[in-house]
C-alpha cells in the first residue's frame, strides 16, 4: 500500500468544499501514468521510472520513424540541375582559358573556349529556368541579392556573365569589335571561376548530409572538373599546334578534381558512403575512369590529333559523370534516415 | 473515449491533471489506453463477470459504503417467498416462459407491495392494473406483444406503489432482504472465475478492485464512463445496470466526481430520446400508449403511472402535452385528443422494421443523417429490406450507400440484385450540417446548448427542420377541407410555426419555446411543477420546461467558467429544473449534512430552513430531511426527507430491480450469442430471452457456440467498433477529402501472434468469415491487440472498426456485413461487440464466389435455421 | 505588399544567421515589434485525434495530400510536407511509460513473431521494435509536429526570391506570390518540413497561421487541440511553462521525458516551436542535433574563393607549361 500512496500525484488533489473548489492544478498539467501505484513494475521485478539524480536518457542504438527520410531530398531534375552544375563548371574555366588563348595568340583555342564558354553558360541558364517550379516567375530571382542565399549570389553572377561570354564569343568568331570584345572576354575571365566555383556552396549550403558535409573539398572538386572539362574542350576542338595549354588545364583539374574527391570522402567517414554506392557511386566511378584515361590520353597522344581529341571527350564525360555522380549521391544521403541520424547522434553524444 | 470523443477526452485529462486515476477497461489498446494509469484487456462480451467479480469483492470485503446503502438503497427491501434467483435455477430466473421466451416478473416483486417499473417495462402489468388480464386470459400472447413493445427506454418514467409498504430490514440480515439476495446472487463471480472467464489476471483484477474501493466512499467518488459498446450486446441493458449495482454500493450515485456517464454514437442522441425519435416512447419519457381494448385517457394514466414520487403528475404531462399539439382542439370531452395517438401493437424498432420490409409490411422508409447499409447489423439485410420498399427518402450530406445501393451495392456487384428488378423509388435531399442551422444539441449529462446559424447551407440543402415543417405543412393542405376523421390527427395540429429567410426556415426556438410549454396566457413556463391536468397548460417535453424561462432562451447562456462557480449553471441549461447532478440529495447524509468536508455538493441549511449547495438541490427545496409522509400522501409529498431518487416508487435507488426489465432482476453473466467458449458459470450459455426468433432468416444464420461441434469453425472472437479518424457509418466522413486520408481503407487489427497463427502480413489484405459474410481488410499487425487465455485456451480478437463502405473517397467493406441480428430485449440493441469469426490471408473471392465461401462454412459447422436459437 | 518591402529594405541576416540567440524579428529588420509567439507540442498528453491536421488544412485550404493506408500504426499522413503541414506521429514501442500499466500480455517473442510468423519485417509492422522490452511494457506515443520557424531558418536564408520571410512576430512565413520555385529551401529545411506541391511547383509550409495572429486569433491547430497538447503563446512564457512542466514529469518517474528545440544555443538557435518528448527525436522522425546549413556558409565562400584563386591559378600555371607542350 505505501507503494500506492508513494507519489504526491497517487490521489485526488482537488476538492469540493461546501467553499468551493480547492487545490484544482491547471487543467493541461495531466501526468503519464503515475496512479496505479504499481510504479514501474516489471515483471523482473526492476524498478524504472525516476532513478537517483537527474534522469537518464536511455541511449538507442540507431532507429528512425519507420524509416522515413528525416530531411526532405531536393525536388530538382538531375537534368536541369546535374547538368547546370557541369556546364557552369565548363563555362567558368572556358572563359579563363579563351582569354589566355586571346593573349597568347592561338585564335582557334579562344574561338572554340568562348563560343563553348558561351554556350555552355547559356544552357546551364536554360537548365536552371526550366528547373523552376515557376519558370515564369525566373525574374524574382532579382527581386533581392542574398549572400546567404549562393542561388542568389549565383543568380547575379550569371546574369552578368552570360552576356559577357557572348559578347566575347560573336566578336572572337566573327571578329567583330575587338575592344568591346577584349574588354567582355576580360570580364568574363573576372567571373568565370566565380560561375565554376560557387555552385559547390550552392549544393554545400543544403541540409544534404553528403553535399553539406563536404563542404570544404567541394568547391576545389569543382573547379577542378570544370577545368578538366574545359581542357577536355580544348582538346577536342582545338588543333594540335594551339592545344598544349588545354592539355595542361585538363591534367591540372583531373588531377585537383581527384585529389580533393579523395580527401573529401576520407574526410566525412560514412556520409561518403553514398559517393561509393548505388547510382551515385556508378556515376563517380565511370568519372573517375574516364578522367584517369583521359589524362593518360591528353599526356601519351599529344602528337596525335584523334587521340587528343578522344582524351578530350573523354574529359568532358568525365566531368559530367562526376557531377551526376555527386548529385545523385546527394539524393541518396538524403533519403536514407541514418546519414542524418548518425552523425549528428555521434556529435551531440560527444558535446554531451 | 478519446477513439470516439476526443473533444469530451479533454476533461479526463483534466481530471488527471487534478489526480484521478484512469482505468481503461477494454479488449483493445486504444488512444484511451494510452493515456490511462492502467488498461485492461478484457475478452468481449465479459463485461457483468468482469463487474459482477467486483461486487462480490465489495461485498464479500465489507467494502461497500453501509450508510449510504442502508439509507438510500433498496438493499433492506424484503423480496417475496417466490423469487427465485440464479443460484437456485441454474442461470435462469423464476417466471421464464420457455415457449414465450419471455419472463413474467410477478416473482420478482417486494413483499408486501407491488412495485411498478421506475425503468421500462411498466405495462407488463397492464393486464393487471387495468384488468386486461382477465379480459385476455392467459394465452401469454398480449404480454409477450406488450414484452416486444420495449418499455425498456422509459428510463425515468416512474414506478408505483399499488398497495401497503414495503417491507424493509435495516440491518440488512434477512435471508429474503435485496442485500442478502444479491451477495448470493454474486458469490460464485470469484476472483478466479472472472480471470477464466475475461482472461484478465487475478492480481490485474484485484488491483483494479483496490483501486475503485480506495477511492470510493465517504471521501472519494468515482464515476463510470461507458459509449455505446456497452449497450451493443444480447445483455446490454444488464452491463450498465451492473455498474449501477457497484456505484450504489461505493455511494458513487448523486455525488459529485460520481456516477455513470453515457458517452453516446452521436451528437444530442441523448436529445433525441428525451424528445424520442424512439417507437416506443413520448416526449419526457412517458410511454407510447398500447394498443389495448377501449384504452382512454384514464385507462392509460391508472395502467401507466404510480401514486407516488413525481411521476404522480403523469397526467398534468400528458394533457400539456396533448395541448401543445392538438391546442384549441384539444378539450377535456375528447380527452384532449389522446385517441390522436398512435398505437403499438409489438416492437417496431429499426430491425422488426426491416423484417417487415422483406414481408413487405412497410413501405415507405425514411432515412434521416441514417446509413443502414454500412452502420446497421447484418448490412445485407438492411439493403434487401429497402429493396422490397416502394419508396426510400434519403436526407444526408452526400450519397452514401444507403442511398446508392441499388446500382452499386455488393449485391448488384454480386449480380444478385439486378436495378432493372429493384422497384423501390429512391429519393435523396442533400441535408444542412449542425453549423448551417439554429438548434440545440443536448449532451450525456442532459445539458442543453444551443448553436447558432453560421452559413446559409449551400445548394438544396435543408436542414431536417425545414424538411419536416415543410412536409407536413403541405400534407396538410392536400388534407385540408377533408372530412375523414383518420386526417383530424394530422389536420388538428398546432403548426403554425414562424418562418424566417429566403428559404423559409422555422424559427428553431419557436419550437424551443413550444417544448418549454406556456400558460393559458401563452406567458412561458418556467417549471413542470406549474403543469397542469385541466389542460390550461401547454409543454412539449415536461422535462424540458423550463428551458424557455422568461422567453429567454436558456440554453445558449455562455457564461464562462470563471464568472461563475464550478458547477457552472449559467452554461447552457439542463433537465430536469437545470439541475446538473441528478439526484443530488444522495450527496448529503439522511440528516442534510455532506457526506464530507470534500465531497460537499448540496446541503440541508438549518437556519433558512432549506437545501442549498452548489448545483440546483434535485429535491423539494424547502423539504426538511426530517420530513415522514403522512399515510395516504401521494405523489411528491410521499416521498420522505430521506429519498433522494424522487422519479422512485420508493425514493430509494434500486440494486435489485423488481419490475421494468425483461430479462431479470439482477444481472448475470451470459455468453455472448456467438461464443468460443462455454459458460463458466451456469449451465444456461445466453440470456434466455434475448430477442431472436423474430429475426431467424436465410440471410441471417446464427453460428455454433462453445463447445457444440462445429463452433470450432469459428474459432476468433471479433468486435465491431469507430476509430477517431471517422464517423459510425461515415456519412460524415468519407467523403470529406481531409478525413479520409487519415483513415483512407478498411482495416482489420490482430495481434503478432494471431498474424503468425494465420500468416497474416502486415498491410496486406485478409478476408474475415461468419455465417453472414466474408469480407476483405487490410491487415494491422500491431500489439495494441492482446491475446488471452481463458479457459486454459487462447483467445484471439479480430479488431474491426465499422466505418467503411463502397462510396466516397475512403472506401471498403463493411464490417456489419458479418453481424447478425440478435438483439437486447429491453432495447432491441444488436449485438454487434462480440462476435465469432474466421479470418484467412488475402482478398475475398468477387460476385458468387463470395456466397460460395460463405456457404461452405456454414456447411463445415453443420449451421441450420435451427443452430444458435436455443432458449 | 508590406511583407515583400521588408524584404528588399532589410539587411542581409548573414550574420544574424551566425550570431547566437538573436532576436529573430528585430533581426529580420523590424525596429518595434509583438513578442516572438510560438508552439510549445506537449506531446505527453497528445492523443492522436489529429485535430490539429485537419484544423489546419481546413483554415489555409490545403489540398488533400493521398489516400495512402501505410501500416505505420495510426499514421496515414507520413510527414510534414506542401500539403500536411500539421503530422501526428504515432509509435508504438515496448517500452514502459513511467508507471502506466498497459495491460499488454505477450507472453511470446511478438518481435520475432512479427519478424517471421507474419511475414512481416519487424521495422515495418505497427510496432516501432527497435525498442524491445520487457513482457507488458507497451506506450503508444503520439506526437504533433510542425514546422519550428527557427530561430535561425536554412530556408529563410537560402531563398533566392525573399518569398520566404521573417514575420514580426518571429516567425517564417512564404508568401506565395513571390515564391517562383527553385526547391533550394526544401533540402536546406533540416527538419524535412518544407516542401514542393506537385503540380503547382511553390514552395509551402506551415505559416503559424500569420493571417489569425495578425488579428489577434491563435492558430487553427492550438485552438482545436482538445488536451492542450499544443500550446500557444510567447515564446518565453513557453519555455518557462515547459520548463516546469518537465521537471513535473521527472519527479513523476517520467525519466524520458525532455524538452526538444527549446534552448536558443541549439544549431538553429533554439526554435519558435519546440516539444516535449517522452523518447529520442529520432523515434518521432526528428532529427537528433540539427544546425542551420548557412552556419558554414561563410566557411562556404572561402573555401569556393580559394577554389576560385586556384582555378586562375591553374590556368596560369597551364599557359606557362602550354608553351612547352
Amino acid at each position: 500500500m505505501s507503494e500506492r500512496t508513494d507519489v504526491s500525484t497517487a490521489s485526488s488533489s482537488s476538492d469540493v468544499t461546501t467553499n468551493g473548489l480547492r487545490g484544482v492544478r491547471p487543467d493541461r498539467d495531466a501526468l503519464t501514468g503515475v496512479a496505479t501505484g504499481k510504479r514501474g513494475r516489471r515483471r523482473d521485478g526492476k524498478r524504472n521510472g525516476q532513478r537517483d539524480g537527474a534522469p537518464t536518457v536511455p541511449a538507442a542504438e540507431f532507429t528512425s520513424y519507420y524509416g522515413m527520410p528525416v530531411i526532405n531530398k531536393p525536388v530538382w531534375s538531375s537534368l536541369d540541375i546535374a547538368g547546370y552544375l557541369f556546364l557552369g563548371g565548363l563555362a567558368g574555366a572556358a572563359s579563363l582559358l579563351g582569354a589566355g588563348a586571346q593573349a597568347t595568340g592561338r585564335p582557334a583555342l579562344d574561338r572554340v573556349s568562348k563560343a563553348g564558354a558561351f554556350g555552355a553558360g547559356a544552357l546551364s541558364l536554360v537548365g536552371l529556368v526550366h528547373d523552376l517550379g515557376k519558370p515564369s516567375r525566373f525574374l524574382h530571382m532579382l527581386r533581392v541579392f542574398k549572400v546567404t542565399s549562393p542561388m542568389s549570389v549565383g543568380s547575379w553572377l550569371l546574369a552578368g556573365y552570360v552576356p559577357l561570354a557572348g559578347i566575347a564569343a560573336a566578336s572572337s568568331v566573327f571578329g567583330k569589335a575587338p575592344r568591346i570584345g577584349m574588354a567582355a572576354t576580360a570580364g568574363s575571365a573576372l567571373i568565370g571561376p566565380a560561375v565554376a566555383s560557387y555552385t559547390a556552396a550552392l549544393i554545400s549550403d543544403t541540409a544534404v548530409p553528403a553535399w553539406h558535409d563536404g563542404y570544404p573539398e567541394m568547391p576545389f572538386v569543382f573547379v577542378g572538373s570544370g577545368a578538366a572539362a574545359a581542357g577536355g574542350l580544348g582538346l577536342l576542338a582545338a588543333p594540335l599546334t594551339q592545344s598544349g595549354p588545354a592539355r595542361a588545364m585538363a591534367v591540372f583539374g583531373a588531377s585537383t578534381e581527384l585529389v580533393s574527391f579523395e580527401r573529401m570522402e576520407r574526410r566525412i567517414g560514412m556520409t561518403a558512403e553514398p559517393y561509393s554506392q548505388g547510382r551515385g557511386g556508378a556515376y563517380v566511378r565511370a568519372g573517375k575512369v574516364l578522367s584517369v584515361l583521359g589524362v593518360a590520353a591528353a599526356l601519351l597522344g599529344r602528337r596525335n590529333r584523334v587521340v587528343s581529341a578522344l582524351s578530350g571527350a573523354a574529359l568532358l564525360a568525365s566531368s559530367a559523370a562526376t557531377r551526376w555522380g555527386i548529385f545523385h549521391a546527394g539524393m541518396q544521403s538524403a533519403n536514407d534516415p541514418k546519414y542524418t541520424i548518425i552523425p549528428q547522434r555521434d556529435r551531440s553524444k560527444g558535446e554531451r | 473515449m478519446a477513439e470516439c470523443h476526443p473533444v469530451g477526452f479533454q476533461w479526463v485529462v483534466e481530471a488527471k491533471a487534478r489526480g484521478a486515476k484512469i482505468i481503461h477497461v477494454d479488449p483493445r489498446f486504444t488512444r484511451t489506453s494510452a493515456l490511462a494509469d492502467i488498461h485492461v484487456p478484457l475478452r468481449a462480451g465479459t463485461d457483468i463477470a468482469f463487474l459482477g467479480g467486483i461486487i462480490n469483492y465489495v461485498l464479500a470485503n465489507e467494502k461497500y459504503f453501509r450508510d449510504y446503502v442502508v439509507a438510500y438503497t433498496n438493499a433492506g427491501t424484503i423480496l417475496t417467498e417466490d423469487y427465485r434467483d440464479t443460484e437456485d435455477l441454474d442461470g435462469v430466473f423464476s417466471g421464464l416462459d420457455v415457449d414465450e421466451r419471455s419472463y413474467d416478473f410477478h416473482t420478482w416483486q417486494y413483499e408486501g407491495m407491488e412495485v411498478q417499473a421506475a425503468a421500462g417495462h411498466r405495462d407488463l402489468e397492464y393486464q393487471d392494473k387495468a384488468g386486461g388480464k382477465s379480459a385476455q386470459g392467459k394465452n401469454g400472447k398480449r404480454s409477450g406483444a406488450v414484452r416486444q413493445s420495449a418499455r425498456g427506454e422509459s428510463h425515468g418514467s416512474g414506478g408505483v406503489a399499488i398497495t401497503g409498504n414495503p417491507r424493509v430490514d435495516p440491518t440488512l440480515q434477512h435471508p429474503r432482504c435485496v442485500f442478502q439476495v444479491l451477495k448470493r446472487h454474486y458469490a460464485r463471480y470469484s476472483p478466479e472465475m472472472v480471470s477464466d472467464i475475461c482472461g484478465v489476471p487475478v492480481d490485474t483484477f484485484l488491483q483494479i478492485c483496490e483501486l475503485l474501493v480506495e477511492n470510493s466512499g465517504r471521501d472519494r467518488t468515482s464515476a463510470f464512463v461507458y459509449s455505446v459498446g456497452w449497450t451493443q450486446h444480447t445483455v446490454g441493458v444488464q452491463y450498465i445496470r451492473t455498474a449501477a449495482i457497484l456505484q450504489q454500493l461505493l455511494g458513487n450515485m448523486g455525488r459529485p466526481g460520481g456516477g455513470i456517464m453515457a458517452l453516446r454514437g452521436h451528437a444530442s442522441i441523448q436529445g433525441s430520446t428525451d424528445i424520442p425519435t424512439l417507437f416506443n416512447l413520448l416526449p419526457g419519457y412517458i410511454p407510447m400508449p398500447h394498443a389495448h381494448s377501449n384504452q382512454d385517457l384514464d385507462s392509460f394514466i391508472q395502467g401507466e403511472s404510480p401514486k407516488k414520487s413525481y411521476w404522480a403528475e403523469m397526467r398534468a404531462y400528458t394533457v400539456s402535452l396533448l395541448k401543445s399539439w392538438w391546442g384549441p382542439a384539444a378539450t377535456p370531452d375528447n380527452d384532449f385528443c389522446f385517441d390522436y395517438l398512435p398505437r403499438l401493437t409489438g416492437s417496431h424498432s429499426t430491425y422488426e422494421t426491416v423484417m417487415a420490409q422483406l414481408a413487405g409490411d412497410c413501405k415507405g422508409y425514411f432515412l434521416l443523417g441514417e446509413n443502414p447499409a454500412v452502420g446497421s447489423a447484418n448490412a445485407k439485410m438492411q439493403r434487401l429490406g429497402m429493396a422490397n420498399l416502394e419508396w426510400l427518402v434519403v436526407r444526408d450530406f452526400s450519397l452514401i450507400e444507403s442511398a446508392t445501393w441499388w446500382k452499386d451495392g455488393p449485391e448488384i456487384e454480386s449480380g444478385e440484385l439486378k436495378p432493372e428488378d429493384i422497384g423501390t423509388e429512391v429519393f435523396f435531399l442533400p441535408a444542412a450540417a449542425h453549423t448551417e442551422k439554429d438548434g440545440s444539441f443536448t449532451n450525456t449529462q442532459r445539458m442543453l446548448q444551443w448553436h447558432h446559424q453560421a452559413v446559409e447551407p449551400a445548394g438544396d440543402a435543408r436542414s431536417d427542420l425545414w424538411f419536416t415543417f415543410h412536409l407536413g405543412r403541405k400534407i396538410r393542405e392536400k388534407l385540408a377541407g377533408s372530412t375523414d376523421d383518420m386526417d383530424r390527427p394530422v389536420l388538428d395540429l398546432t403548426w403554425d410555426y414562424p418562418t424566417k429567410g429566403s428559404v423559409a426556415e422555422p424559427e428553431a426556438e419557436a419550437v424551443l419555446a413550444e417544448i418549454n410549454g406556456w400558460d393559458s396566457e401563452g406567458a412561458p413556463l418556467t417549471s413542470y411543477e406549474q403543469l397542469n391536468e385541466d389542460g390550461s397548460t401547454a409543454c412539449g417535453c415536461w422535462i424540458y420546461c423550463g428551458v424557455y424561462t422568461n422567453g429567454i432562451n436558456q440554453a445558449a447562456r455562455r457564461k464562462p467558467a470563471m464568472l461563475q462557480n464550478w458547477v457552472a449553471n449559467e452554461w447552457g441549461w439542463a433537465w430536469p429544473a437545470n439541475r446538473r447532478i441528478l439526484y443530488n440529495r444522495a450527496s448529503a447524509d439522511p440528516d442534510g449534512k455532506p457526506w464530507s468536508e470534500r465531497k460537499a455538493l448540496v446541503w440541508w441549511d438549518e437556519d433558512k430552513a432549506k437545501w442549498t449547495g452548489h448545483d440546483i438541490p434535485d429535491f423539494s427545496a424547502a423539504k426538511s430531511p426530517h420530513y415522514r409522509p403522512p399515510t395516504g400522501a401521494t405523489g411528491a409529498e410521499a416521498l420522505s426527507g430521506v429519498d433522494p431518487f424522487v422519479m422512485q416508487a420508493d425514493g430509494k435507488s434500486w440494486l435489485f430491480v423488481p419490475a421494468g426489465l425483461t430479462d431479470g432482476p439482477l444481472p448475470t453473466h451470459y455468453e455472448p450469442q456467438e461464443s468460443p467458449v462455454p459458460n463458466l458459470l451456469y449451465r444456461q450459455q445466453r440470456n434466455p430471452v434475448r430477442e431472436i426468433t423474430a429475426m431467424v432468416h436465410p440471410n441471417d444464420r446464427f453460428q455454433p457456440s462453445g463447445d457444440e461441434p462445429g463452433a470450432e469453425v469459428f474459432p476468433y472472437v471479433c468486435s465491431t467498433y469507430r476509430i477517431a479518424e471517422h464517423h459510425t457509418a461515415g456519412g460524415m466522413t468519407r467523403f470529406q477529402p481531409y478525413l479520409a486520408e487519415l483513415a483512407p481503407e478498411f482495416f482489420c487489427e490482430v495481434s503478432p501472434e494471431l498474424a503468425a497463427e494465420r500468416g497474416l502480413e502486415h498491410a496486406g489484405w485478409a478476408t474475415i468469415i461468419t455465417a453472414r459474410a466474408a469480407i476483405e481488410a487490410r491487415v494491422m499487425v500491431t500489439e495494441r491487440i492482446t491475446p488471452m487465455t481463458v479457459q486454459g485456451k487462447r483467445i484471439h480478437h479480430v479488431g474491426l472498426p465499422y466505418h467503411w463502405g463502397h462510396s466516397g473517397l475512403a472506401t471498403g467493406d463493411p464490417a456489419n456485413e458479418l453481424t447478425h441480428l440478435s438483439l437486447d430485449p429491453n432495447v432491441h440493441i444488436q449485438e454487434v461487440k462480440v462476435l465469432a469469426c474466421d479470418i484467412q490471408p488475402g482478398r475475398r473471392p468477387r460476385g458468387r464466389a463470395r456466397d460460395a465461401l460463405v456457404e461452405t462454412y456454414q456447411r463445415r459447422a453443420g449451421i441450420t435455421e435451427r443452430t444458435g436459437t436455443e432458449v | 505588399m508590406a511583407p515583400v518591402d521588408i524584404q528588399i529594405g532589410r539587411r542581409p541576416n548573414l550574420e544574424g544567421a551566425l550570431l547566437g540567440d538573436t532576436d529573430p524579428a528585430t533581426q529580420g529588420g523590424y525596429s518595434e515589434h509583438p513578442p516572438r509567439m510560438g508552439f510549445f507540442t506537449d506531446t505527453s498528453v497528445c492523443i492522436g485525434c489529429k485535430a490539429c491536421e485537419v484544423a489546419c488544412k481546413e483554415w489555409n485550404a490545403i489540398p488533400e495530400d493521398g489516400l495512402v493506408f501505410t501500416g505505420m500504426s495510426m499514421d496515414n499522413s507520413q510527414g510534414l510536407g506542401a500539403s500536411t503541414w500539421r503530422h501526428v506521429a504515432f509509435i508504438e514501442q515496448r517500452k514502459p511509460i513511467a508507471a502506466q500499466d498497459p495491460g499488454i500480455r505477450h507472453d511470446t517473442d511478438v518481435l520475432a513473431l512479427a519478424g517471421q510468423g507474419s511475414g512481416t519485417p519487424p521495422d515495418q509492422a505497427a510496432m516501432t521494435p527497435t525498442t524491445p522490452g520487457a513482457d507488458g511494457e507497451f506506450r503508444w506515443l503520439m506526437a504533433s509536429d510542425v514546422c519550428k520557424h527557427c530561430t535561425h531558418a536554412a530556408c529563410l536564408d537560402v531563398c533566392p526570391t525573399g518569398s520566404l520571410f521573417r514575420t514580426e512576430f518571429g516567425t517564417v512565413v512564404v508568401q506565395e506570390d513571390i515564391c517562383n520555385g527553385c526547391g533550394y529551401c526544401i533540402p536546406a529545411c533540416p527538419y524535412g518540413v518544407i516542401d514542393q506541391r506537385k503540380g503547382d511547383g511553390r514552395a509551402w509550409k506551415c505559416t503559424l497561421c500569420y493571417d489569425r495572429l495578425s488579428v489577434g486569433q491563435e492558430p487553427a491547430c492550438a485552438k482545436s487541440c482538445p488536451t492542450n497538447s499544443i500550446q500557444f503563446g510567447p515564446l518565453d512564457e513557453l519555455r518557462e511553462r515547459a520548463d516546469a512542466r518537465l521537471a513535473r514529469l521527472h519527479e513523476a518517474g517520467v525519466a524520458d521525458a525532455r524538452l526538444y528545440g527549446r534552448d536558443p544555443d541549439d544549431g538553429v538557435g533554439g526554435d519558435g516551436a519546440f516539444f516535449l518528448l517522452l523518447d529520442e527525436p529520432e523515434v518521432y522522425g526528428l532529427p537528433p542535433d540539427p544546425v542551420v546549413t548557412t552556419r558554414d556558409l561563410p566557411s562556404m565562400w572561402k573555401h569556393v574563393a580559394a577554389a576560385a584563386v586556384t582555378l586562375v591559378g591553374g590556368a596560369l600555371a597551364a599557359f606557362a607549361a602550354g608553351r612547352r607542350i
